[in-house]
């Protein structure tokens, strides 16, 4: 069986006296989009910047593509990329210039070539000579994707990455990456407490709560072990602390 | 070139082209750059003409107020060049993105300080280049001893700048405004525009533990004596290389910190 792409054994992190991320396991397999989904300061994107090697735990391994992110993270950060709407990218440096810059951090050969048909592919040529802040919000959530995509990464990891938007582009995004993950076989980890984009996008969720993880499945598992006919009523039963009582029901 | 090599060069060059554009899209950044070095050496050309014909001191080299100015501007904008170009990337929340990336952090401190670099070029010469037909004060009469003490001053500039960025990565942004004064403290007893033997005798002792002290002296004893004093630019490299491997430590310090607490994502206006 070959090593899953994303492992993470005993994760924890504590800020203090909050316990923000508490001794969580799981994997991720190559070639799936999957999600931690939980609700505000549940501990997801405290998990995803440890992922990341940007906050390092109290306790506990993370291994991207079989390597101890703690040791060495530089060998794998060129094969993956990250989008967060906390995170922004220069303003003043227009579109065209923030994606020069990534692409040569990041390595990417012919930089010209691959600005361009992200562009076209993410509907941005329009924008690529306007700065960053002067963009509207949709628009700079593609800029930031554009910028996550420049190296084509094997992993992608997403933080909320429809917060903010209006419905149409939000789908529009959903749609992008459904696309991408098909066609590159990427492997893609969300943060997310979007139900209907988890529904729709991923096929592996870690439920988190207070920092844990509660439940995992997928998410037709997850709503049969409910009973429940969407995602949205197992998270609220989870959230509700029903999740104890209402999985152990057969 | 190994490829190793290779792509951290293309890493660095990647930062240094971020503030680049930054500086070419925004003609007020680049006039700062310009504005208070050419304005500080307009006041003391008008000043040195002023003592060469009142001071004594003075009169035996009509520039040594006007130079000292424009290297203490070296080492003020070296510290500053650091500092702000950090600091952009505080304003524009961007230290996510960047440590993500592939860029390694001893990458982006090399692009601090060739961006450093770049602006003190900015901001000084064209002050240099308006005091020789405002003030027939060429400070190139200096020759090679120059380029000393302009790499001296800035090395130093940079050891203050890697340190305040240390500080502001551990207190937050609260502490920016240290950016702009911090290089003060080292004012008075760097003999800027006194000899070091106008300071008390307690705080001489302390003003030698400090590069300036030596260039800025090492200024005058080529200006008044015409005499290139290798001790002292031994004595100014060998401090330099320590306050710029303490300011080092300080701020990988403060980075792992950053890592600890979670301040690269958080930080940002």
């Amino acid at each position: 069986m070959s090593e899953p792409v994303i492992r993470v054994v005993g994760l924890s992190k504590r800020f203090k006296e909050t316990l923000a991320v508490d001794h969580i396991d799981f994997s991720v397999p190559g070639g799936i989009t999957a999600a931690l989904l939980g609700g505000n300061g549940a501990g997801k994107t405290t998990t995803l910047s440890m992922l990341l090697g940007l906050l390092l735990p109290s306790a506990g391994v993370v291994f991207v593509f079989g390597e101890d992110m703690r040791r060495h993270r530089y060998r794998v950060l060129p094969r993956m990329n990250f989008s967060s709407p906390y995170i922004e990218l220069p303003h003043r440096l227009t579109v065209r210039e923030n994606l020069r810059v990534y692409a040569m951090l990041y390595g990417v050969r012919d930089m010209a070539e691959r600005i361009k048909s992200l562009s076209a592919d993410l509907q941005l040529t329009e924008f690529l000579d306007r700065k960053v802040g002067n963009l509207s919000a949709g628009q700079k959530t593609r800029v930031a994707l554009a910028k996550a995509l420049i190296n084509e990464p094997e992993l992608l990891l997403l933080d909320e990455p429809t917060a903010s938007l209006d419905p149409d582009t939000a789908d529009w995004v959903r749609g992008y990456l459904e696309a991408f993950q098909r066609r590159t076989g990427a492997t893609i980890l969300l943060a997310s407490h979007n139900m209907g984009e988890v529904e729709r996008l991923c096929s592996e969720v870690f439920m988190l709560k207070r920092g844990r993880i509660v439940d995992r499945g997928s998410p037709e598992t997850l709503i049969d072990r409910y009973g429940r006919d969407t995602l949205e009523e197992v998270f609220l039963d989870i959230a509700r602390g029903k999740h104890h009582a209402m999985a152990a029901v057969p | 070139m190994t490829a190793q090599a290779g792509s951290a060069a293309r890493r660095v060059s990647a930062m240094v082209l971020r503030h680049l554009y930054l500086l070419r899209g925004s003609w007020p950044r680049a006039f700062e750059l310009v504005y208070w070095p050419t304005l500080t050496m307009v006041v003391w050309g008008f000043t040195s003409q002023f003592l060469a014909t009142n001071s004594s001191w003075v009169a035996r080299a009509g520039g040594v107020l006007i130079f000292a100015v424009l290297l203490w501007e070296v080492m003020f904008r070296g510290q500053l060049g650091v500092a702000f170009s950090f600091l952009e990337e505080m304003w524009s929340r961007n230290l996510g993105h960047m440590f993500v990336s592939p860029l390694r952090p001893y990458e982006w401190v090399l692009s601090l300080l060739v961006m450093s670099f770049i602006r003190v070029l900015i901001g000084t010469l064209p002050a240099a280049l308006l005091a020789i037909p405002l003030y027939h004060y060429s400070i190139f009469t200096l020759g090679w001893p120059l380029i000393a003490f302009f790499t001296l001053l800035l090395a130093m500039g940079w050891a203050v700048g890697l340190a305040i960025i240390a500080l502001i990565l551990r207190q937050g942004l609260g502490a920016e405004n240290l950016a702009w004064v911090a290089i003060f403290i080292l004012s008075p007893i760097s003999g800027v525009y006194y000899p070091i033997t106008a300071l008390p005798v307690w705080l001489q002792w302390i003003a030698w533990c400090f590069p300036t002290a030596y260039v800025f002296e090492g200024m005058r004893a080529v200006l008044f004596d015409g005499a290139f004093r290798l001790d002292y630019l031994l004595a100014a490299f060998g401090l330099d290389a320590i306050y710029i491997g303490i300011g080092s430590l300080i701020l990988l310090w403060s980075f792992r910190h950053a890592r600890h607490t979670g301040a690269l994502l958080q930080m940002g206006e």
